[in-house]
Protein backbone atom coordinates (compact mmCIF):
# COMPACT_ATOMS: atom_id res chain seq x y z
CA UNK A 1 0.00 0.00 0.00
CA UNK A 2 1.02 3.70 -1.11
CA UNK A 3 -0.48 6.60 1.79
CA UNK A 4 0.28 10.06 0.86
CA UNK A 5 -0.71 11.89 3.88
CA UNK A 6 -1.17 15.37 4.17
CA UNK A 7 1.28 16.13 1.50
CA UNK A 8 1.92 19.56 0.11
CA UNK A 9 4.90 20.05 -2.73
CA UNK A 10 5.44 23.47 -4.26
CA UNK A 11 7.87 23.94 -7.01
CA UNK A 12 9.18 28.02 -6.44
CA UNK A 13 5.77 29.97 -6.51
CA UNK A 14 3.95 26.87 -8.27
CA UNK A 15 1.81 24.61 -5.66
CA UNK A 16 2.04 21.26 -7.00
CA UNK A 17 -0.03 19.42 -4.40
CA UNK A 18 -1.42 21.27 -1.67
CA UNK A 19 -2.25 19.05 1.65
CA UNK A 20 -3.44 15.43 -0.18
CA UNK A 21 -4.38 12.62 1.36
CA UNK A 22 -4.63 9.28 -0.72
CA UNK A 23 -4.56 5.71 -0.36
CA UNK A 24 -3.04 3.17 -3.41
CA UNK A 25 -4.31 0.12 -2.25
CA UNK A 26 -2.55 -3.05 -2.83
CA UNK A 27 -3.17 -5.57 -6.00
CA UNK A 28 -5.30 -2.64 -7.74
CA UNK A 29 -4.64 -1.04 -10.67
CA UNK A 30 -5.45 3.10 -9.90
CA UNK A 31 -6.64 5.58 -12.65
CA UNK A 32 -4.82 9.12 -11.35
CA UNK A 33 -7.19 11.40 -13.54
CA UNK A 34 -6.76 15.51 -14.12
CA UNK A 35 -6.00 17.94 -16.28
CA UNK A 36 -2.29 18.91 -16.76
CA UNK A 37 -0.52 21.05 -13.74
CA UNK A 38 -3.06 18.87 -11.52
CA UNK A 39 -0.04 17.11 -9.69
CA UNK A 40 -0.02 13.88 -11.51
CA UNK A 41 3.78 13.70 -12.60
CA UNK A 42 4.55 15.21 -9.11
CA UNK A 43 2.81 13.06 -7.04
CA UNK A 44 4.01 9.64 -8.94
CA UNK A 45 7.85 11.36 -8.75
CA UNK A 46 7.33 11.44 -4.34
CA UNK A 47 6.79 8.03 -4.87
CA UNK A 48 9.83 7.73 -6.38
CA UNK A 49 11.62 9.50 -4.34
CA UNK A 50 12.56 11.77 -6.99
CA UNK A 51 10.75 14.46 -5.40
CA UNK A 52 10.69 14.99 -1.58
CA UNK A 53 7.84 16.44 0.10
CA UNK A 54 7.83 20.09 1.92
CA UNK A 55 4.85 18.83 4.37
CA UNK A 56 3.40 15.63 4.81
CA UNK A 57 4.34 12.12 4.50
CA UNK A 58 4.20 9.78 1.53
CA UNK A 59 5.20 5.88 2.66
CA UNK A 60 5.40 2.55 0.75
CA UNK A 61 4.02 -0.25 2.59
CA UNK A 62 4.94 2.00 5.78
CA UNK A 63 8.16 3.25 4.60
CA UNK A 64 10.02 6.41 3.08
CA UNK A 65 10.46 5.83 -0.26
CA UNK A 66 14.08 6.45 0.36
CA UNK A 67 14.43 4.29 2.89
CA UNK A 68 12.04 1.17 1.07
CA UNK A 69 14.01 -1.68 -0.36
CA UNK A 70 10.28 -2.72 -2.20
CA UNK A 71 10.49 -2.71 -6.21
CA UNK A 72 9.17 0.05 -7.94
CA UNK A 73 9.31 0.57 -11.98
CA UNK A 74 8.47 4.03 -13.04
CA UNK A 75 7.52 5.24 -16.63
CA UNK A 76 8.69 8.52 -16.63
CA UNK A 77 6.47 10.67 -19.21
CA UNK A 78 9.69 12.55 -20.74
CA UNK A 79 11.98 10.93 -23.03
CA UNK A 80 14.70 9.50 -20.77
CA UNK A 81 16.71 6.83 -23.27
CA UNK A 82 19.43 8.06 -24.85
CA UNK A 83 18.95 7.55 -28.71
CA UNK A 84 22.16 6.08 -29.87
CA UNK A 85 21.24 2.67 -28.25
CA UNK A 86 19.11 0.28 -29.50
CA UNK A 87 16.56 -2.21 -27.16
CA UNK A 88 19.21 -4.48 -26.45
CA UNK A 89 21.35 -2.21 -25.23
CA UNK A 90 18.47 -0.10 -23.60
CA UNK A 91 17.22 -3.50 -21.82
CA UNK A 92 20.93 -4.58 -20.77
CA UNK A 93 21.12 -0.91 -19.23
CA UNK A 94 18.15 -0.97 -17.52
CA UNK A 95 18.91 -4.43 -16.13
CA UNK A 96 22.38 -4.23 -14.89
CA UNK A 97 20.47 -1.97 -12.37
CA UNK A 98 17.37 -3.81 -11.04
CA UNK A 99 17.33 -7.12 -9.28
CA UNK A 100 13.98 -7.58 -10.37
CA UNK A 101 14.73 -7.68 -14.36
CA UNK A 102 12.82 -10.76 -15.76
CA UNK A 103 14.94 -11.86 -18.95
CA UNK A 104 12.13 -14.59 -19.68
CA UNK A 105 9.49 -11.88 -19.76
CA UNK A 106 11.20 -9.52 -21.68
CA UNK A 107 11.95 -11.69 -24.40
CA UNK A 108 7.90 -12.71 -24.59
CA UNK A 109 6.97 -8.95 -24.29
CA UNK A 110 9.08 -8.04 -27.41
CA UNK A 111 7.07 -10.24 -30.32
CA UNK A 112 3.61 -8.85 -28.49
CA UNK A 113 4.70 -5.26 -29.02
CA UNK A 114 6.14 -5.89 -32.39
CA UNK A 115 9.18 -4.90 -31.22
CA UNK A 116 12.82 -5.68 -32.60
CA UNK A 117 16.01 -5.70 -30.36
CA UNK A 118 18.20 -4.25 -33.14
CA UNK A 119 16.21 -1.28 -33.53
CA UNK A 120 17.71 2.06 -32.69
CA UNK A 121 15.89 4.45 -30.30
CA UNK A 122 16.93 7.52 -31.86
CA UNK A 123 15.43 6.14 -35.03
CA UNK A 124 11.90 4.21 -34.16
CA UNK A 125 8.55 6.29 -33.97
CA UNK A 126 7.08 8.06 -31.22
CA UNK A 127 4.57 4.63 -31.08
CA UNK A 128 7.67 1.83 -31.02
CA UNK A 129 9.31 4.40 -28.18
CA UNK A 130 6.29 4.50 -25.74
CA UNK A 131 5.93 0.91 -26.09
CA UNK A 132 9.65 0.42 -25.79
CA UNK A 133 9.70 2.36 -22.52
CA UNK A 134 6.39 0.25 -20.96
CA UNK A 135 8.47 -2.95 -22.47
CA UNK A 136 11.40 -2.04 -19.91
CA UNK A 137 9.23 -1.18 -16.90
CA UNK A 138 6.90 -4.06 -17.47
CA UNK A 139 10.20 -6.52 -17.91
CA UNK A 140 10.57 -5.97 -13.83
CA UNK A 141 8.60 -7.80 -11.47
CA UNK A 142 8.05 -5.20 -9.40
CA UNK A 143 5.94 -4.99 -6.71
CA UNK A 144 4.43 -1.58 -7.49
CA UNK A 145 4.25 -0.10 -11.61
CA UNK A 146 4.06 3.63 -11.80
CA UNK A 147 2.85 4.52 -15.21
CA UNK A 148 3.32 8.45 -16.09
CA UNK A 149 0.57 9.54 -19.01
CA UNK A 150 1.92 6.13 -21.17
CA UNK A 151 -0.71 7.18 -23.51
CA UNK A 152 -0.24 10.56 -24.57
CA UNK A 153 0.55 11.53 -28.15
CA UNK A 154 0.12 7.47 -29.41
CA UNK A 155 -2.12 6.26 -31.86
CA UNK A 156 -5.23 4.28 -31.24
CA UNK A 157 -3.73 0.72 -32.19
CA UNK A 158 -0.70 1.10 -30.25
CA UNK A 159 -3.13 2.39 -26.82
CA UNK A 160 -4.32 -1.00 -27.48
CA UNK A 161 -1.17 -2.66 -27.18
CA UNK A 162 0.04 -1.08 -24.46
CA UNK A 163 -3.33 -1.64 -22.60
CA UNK A 164 -3.54 -5.15 -23.33
CA UNK A 165 0.09 -5.51 -21.91
CA UNK A 166 -0.86 -4.41 -18.67
CA UNK A 167 -3.77 -6.31 -18.35
CA UNK A 168 -1.95 -9.65 -19.73
CA UNK A 169 1.37 -8.94 -17.21
CA UNK A 170 -0.85 -7.79 -13.84
CA UNK A 171 -0.38 -10.13 -10.86
CA UNK A 172 -3.94 -9.88 -9.09
CA UNK A 173 -3.19 -9.48 -5.86
CA UNK A 174 0.22 -8.58 -5.24
CA UNK A 175 1.01 -5.65 -7.71
CA UNK A 176 -0.06 -2.62 -8.34
CA UNK A 177 -0.43 -0.14 -10.70
CA UNK A 178 -0.54 3.80 -10.40
CA UNK A 179 -1.58 5.09 -13.79
CA UNK A 180 -1.70 8.94 -14.64
CA UNK A 181 -3.45 10.07 -17.54
CA UNK A 182 -5.87 12.99 -18.92
CA UNK A 183 -7.22 10.71 -21.31
CA UNK A 184 -9.59 8.89 -19.12
CA UNK A 185 -11.80 7.28 -21.48
CA UNK A 186 -9.43 4.82 -22.48
CA UNK A 187 -8.57 3.50 -19.42
CA UNK A 188 -11.84 3.31 -18.08
CA UNK A 189 -12.45 -0.50 -18.11
CA UNK A 190 -8.67 -0.99 -16.79
CA UNK A 191 -8.82 0.92 -13.89
CA UNK A 192 -10.48 -0.53 -10.31
CA UNK A 193 -10.16 2.56 -8.65
CA UNK A 194 -9.48 6.52 -9.36
CA UNK A 195 -8.28 9.35 -7.76
CA UNK A 196 -8.89 13.37 -9.16
CA UNK A 197 -6.13 15.26 -9.06
CA UNK A 198 -7.19 19.19 -9.48
CA UNK A 199 -4.61 21.91 -8.85
CA UNK A 200 -3.05 20.00 -6.26
CA UNK A 201 -6.04 18.72 -4.64
CA UNK A 202 -8.03 15.43 -4.27
CA UNK A 203 -11.45 16.21 -5.52
CA UNK A 204 -12.56 12.57 -5.76
CA UNK A 205 -11.31 9.03 -5.31
CA UNK A 206 -13.02 5.58 -5.27
CA UNK A 207 -14.13 2.44 -6.20
CA UNK A 208 -14.42 2.80 -10.35
CA UNK A 209 -17.28 -0.16 -10.05
CA UNK A 210 -19.04 1.17 -7.10
CA UNK A 211 -18.95 5.16 -8.78
CA UNK A 212 -20.68 3.67 -12.05
CA UNK A 213 -23.13 1.81 -10.05
CA UNK A 214 -24.49 5.35 -7.44
CA UNK A 215 -24.02 7.46 -10.35
CA UNK A 216 -25.28 5.59 -13.38
CA UNK A 217 -22.24 7.44 -15.22
CA UNK A 218 -19.38 6.95 -16.67
CA UNK A 219 -15.63 8.15 -15.21
CA UNK A 220 -15.55 10.76 -17.65
CA UNK A 221 -19.01 12.23 -17.04
CA UNK A 222 -18.32 11.64 -13.50
CA UNK A 223 -14.87 13.66 -13.78
CA UNK A 224 -16.40 16.03 -15.79
CA UNK A 225 -19.18 17.32 -12.87
CA UNK A 226 -16.51 16.96 -9.66
CA UNK A 227 -14.58 19.15 -12.14
CA UNK A 228 -17.66 21.84 -12.62
CA UNK A 229 -18.36 21.68 -9.02
CA UNK A 230 -15.00 22.50 -7.98
CA UNK A 231 -15.01 25.48 -10.15
CA UNK B 1 -18.58 -6.73 -26.31
CA UNK B 2 -18.93 -3.21 -26.06
CA UNK B 3 -19.43 -1.66 -22.43
CA UNK B 4 -22.08 0.51 -21.30
CA UNK B 5 -19.30 2.83 -19.28
CA UNK B 6 -22.25 3.89 -17.07
CA UNK B 7 -23.26 1.01 -15.51
CA UNK B 8 -21.30 -1.41 -13.45
CA UNK B 9 -19.24 -3.68 -15.94
CA UNK B 10 -18.94 -6.76 -13.77
CA UNK B 11 -22.84 -6.65 -14.29
CA UNK B 12 -22.55 -6.42 -18.12
CA UNK B 13 -19.71 -9.71 -17.92
CA UNK B 14 -22.94 -11.57 -15.86
CA UNK B 15 -25.54 -10.76 -18.14
CA UNK B 16 -23.29 -11.17 -21.16
CA UNK B 17 -23.20 -15.11 -20.28
CA UNK B 18 -27.00 -15.38 -18.93
CA UNK B 19 -27.77 -14.28 -22.29
CA UNK B 20 -25.83 -16.83 -24.14
CA UNK B 21 -26.90 -19.39 -21.77
CA UNK B 22 -30.74 -18.45 -22.74
CA UNK B 23 -29.80 -18.12 -26.39
CA UNK B 24 -28.58 -21.90 -25.97
CA UNK B 25 -25.11 -20.60 -27.41
CA UNK B 26 -23.76 -21.62 -24.23
CA UNK B 27 -24.98 -25.25 -22.80
CA UNK B 28 -24.54 -27.34 -19.27
CA UNK B 29 -20.50 -28.44 -19.20
CA UNK B 30 -19.20 -25.85 -21.67
CA UNK B 31 -16.06 -24.47 -21.00
CA UNK B 32 -15.88 -20.61 -20.55
CA UNK B 33 -12.95 -18.32 -21.30
CA UNK B 34 -10.69 -18.51 -18.38
CA UNK B 35 -10.61 -15.11 -16.10
CA UNK B 36 -7.32 -13.76 -17.90
CA UNK B 37 -8.50 -14.91 -21.13
CA UNK B 38 -11.50 -12.70 -20.85
CA UNK B 39 -9.63 -9.71 -19.39
CA UNK B 40 -7.09 -9.61 -22.08
CA UNK B 41 -9.86 -10.23 -24.67
CA UNK B 42 -12.19 -7.53 -23.94
CA UNK B 43 -9.74 -5.50 -22.36
CA UNK B 44 -10.91 -5.36 -19.10
CA UNK B 45 -9.67 -5.39 -15.19
CA UNK B 46 -8.78 -8.63 -14.38
CA UNK B 47 -10.41 -7.85 -10.96
CA UNK B 48 -13.34 -6.92 -12.28
CA UNK B 49 -14.04 -10.28 -14.22
CA UNK B 50 -13.21 -12.28 -11.50
CA UNK B 51 -15.47 -10.22 -9.57
CA UNK B 52 -18.07 -11.42 -12.46
CA UNK B 53 -17.15 -15.00 -12.58
CA UNK B 54 -17.15 -15.00 -8.74
CA UNK B 55 -20.58 -14.25 -8.75
CA UNK B 56 -21.70 -16.40 -11.12
CA UNK B 57 -20.16 -19.07 -9.47
CA UNK B 58 -22.34 -18.09 -6.15
CA UNK B 59 -25.22 -17.90 -8.26
CA UNK B 60 -24.24 -21.40 -9.76
CA UNK B 61 -24.32 -20.40 -13.08
CA UNK B 62 -20.73 -22.11 -13.65
CA UNK B 63 -18.34 -23.79 -11.71
CA UNK B 64 -14.70 -23.53 -11.72
CA UNK B 65 -12.98 -26.88 -12.09
CA UNK B 66 -9.15 -26.01 -10.35
CA UNK B 67 -6.38 -26.72 -13.04
CA UNK B 68 -9.33 -27.62 -15.89
CA UNK B 69 -10.85 -24.14 -16.40
CA UNK B 70 -14.63 -22.56 -15.60
CA UNK B 71 -18.08 -24.65 -16.72
CA UNK B 72 -21.14 -24.12 -17.51
CA UNK B 73 -23.07 -25.86 -14.95
CA UNK B 74 -26.97 -24.23 -14.58
CA UNK B 75 -29.72 -26.05 -13.89
CA UNK B 76 -33.18 -26.17 -16.71
CA UNK B 77 -35.74 -25.08 -13.46
CA UNK B 78 -32.58 -22.02 -13.39
CA UNK B 79 -31.97 -21.09 -16.88
CA UNK B 80 -35.92 -20.87 -16.83
CA UNK B 81 -36.19 -18.40 -13.98
CA UNK B 82 -33.04 -16.26 -15.45
CA UNK B 83 -35.30 -16.38 -18.93
CA UNK B 84 -37.94 -14.74 -16.94
CA UNK B 85 -36.17 -12.74 -14.92
CA UNK B 86 -34.62 -10.86 -18.29
CA UNK B 87 -37.49 -10.94 -19.77
CA UNK B 88 -39.22 -8.74 -16.99
CA UNK B 89 -36.53 -6.49 -16.79
CA UNK B 90 -36.51 -5.18 -20.60
CA UNK B 91 -40.64 -5.36 -20.24
CA UNK B 92 -40.25 -3.09 -17.42
CA UNK B 93 -37.84 -0.75 -18.80
CA UNK B 94 -40.03 -0.83 -21.86
CA UNK B 95 -43.05 0.36 -19.91
CA UNK B 96 -41.57 3.19 -17.79
CA UNK B 97 -39.92 4.78 -20.90
CA UNK B 98 -42.99 4.44 -22.35
CA UNK B 99 -45.25 5.94 -19.36
CA UNK B 100 -42.50 8.66 -18.88
CA UNK B 101 -43.64 9.68 -22.78
CA UNK B 102 -47.00 9.73 -21.83
CA UNK B 103 -48.53 6.75 -23.38
CA UNK B 104 -51.51 5.17 -21.39
CA UNK B 105 -51.43 1.15 -20.79
CA UNK B 106 -54.04 1.31 -23.90
CA UNK B 107 -51.69 2.77 -26.02
CA UNK B 108 -48.84 0.98 -24.73
CA UNK B 109 -50.27 -2.46 -25.52
CA UNK B 110 -51.99 -0.78 -28.79
CA UNK B 111 -48.09 0.03 -30.07
CA UNK B 112 -46.78 -3.41 -28.83
CA UNK B 113 -49.12 -5.46 -30.62
CA UNK B 114 -48.01 -2.57 -33.81
CA UNK B 115 -44.60 -3.31 -33.32
CA UNK B 116 -44.91 -7.20 -33.52
CA UNK B 117 -46.64 -7.26 -36.24
CA UNK B 118 -44.24 -5.08 -38.06
CA UNK B 119 -41.25 -7.66 -37.25
CA UNK B 120 -43.55 -9.94 -38.40
CA UNK B 121 -44.27 -8.63 -41.97
CA UNK B 122 -40.59 -7.38 -42.08
CA UNK B 123 -39.62 -10.96 -41.22
CA UNK B 124 -42.09 -12.10 -44.12
CA UNK B 125 -40.76 -10.20 -46.66
CA UNK B 126 -37.25 -11.19 -46.27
Amino acid sequence: MIEFKGVAKSFGRTVALDGVDITFATGKITGLFGPNGAGKSTSLKLITGLNRPDRGEVMIDGKDPLDSKVEVAYLPEIDHLYPWMNIRQAASFVSSFYGDWDEKRYHELLPFLNLDEEMKLGKISKGQRAKTKLLLCTSRRSKYLLLDEPLSGIDILTREQIIQTLIRDFREGEQSIIISTHEIAEVEGLVDEVVFLDRGRVRLQGDAEQLREERGMSLVDIMKEAFRYAN
Amino acid sequence: MEFDLARPIYQQIIDHYKKMMIRGELRQGDKILSQREYAEKEKTNPNTVQRAYREMESMKLVETVRGQGTFVCISPEQLTMIRHEMAGAVMESCVVEMKALGFTDGEIRERLDGALQAKKEAVNDD
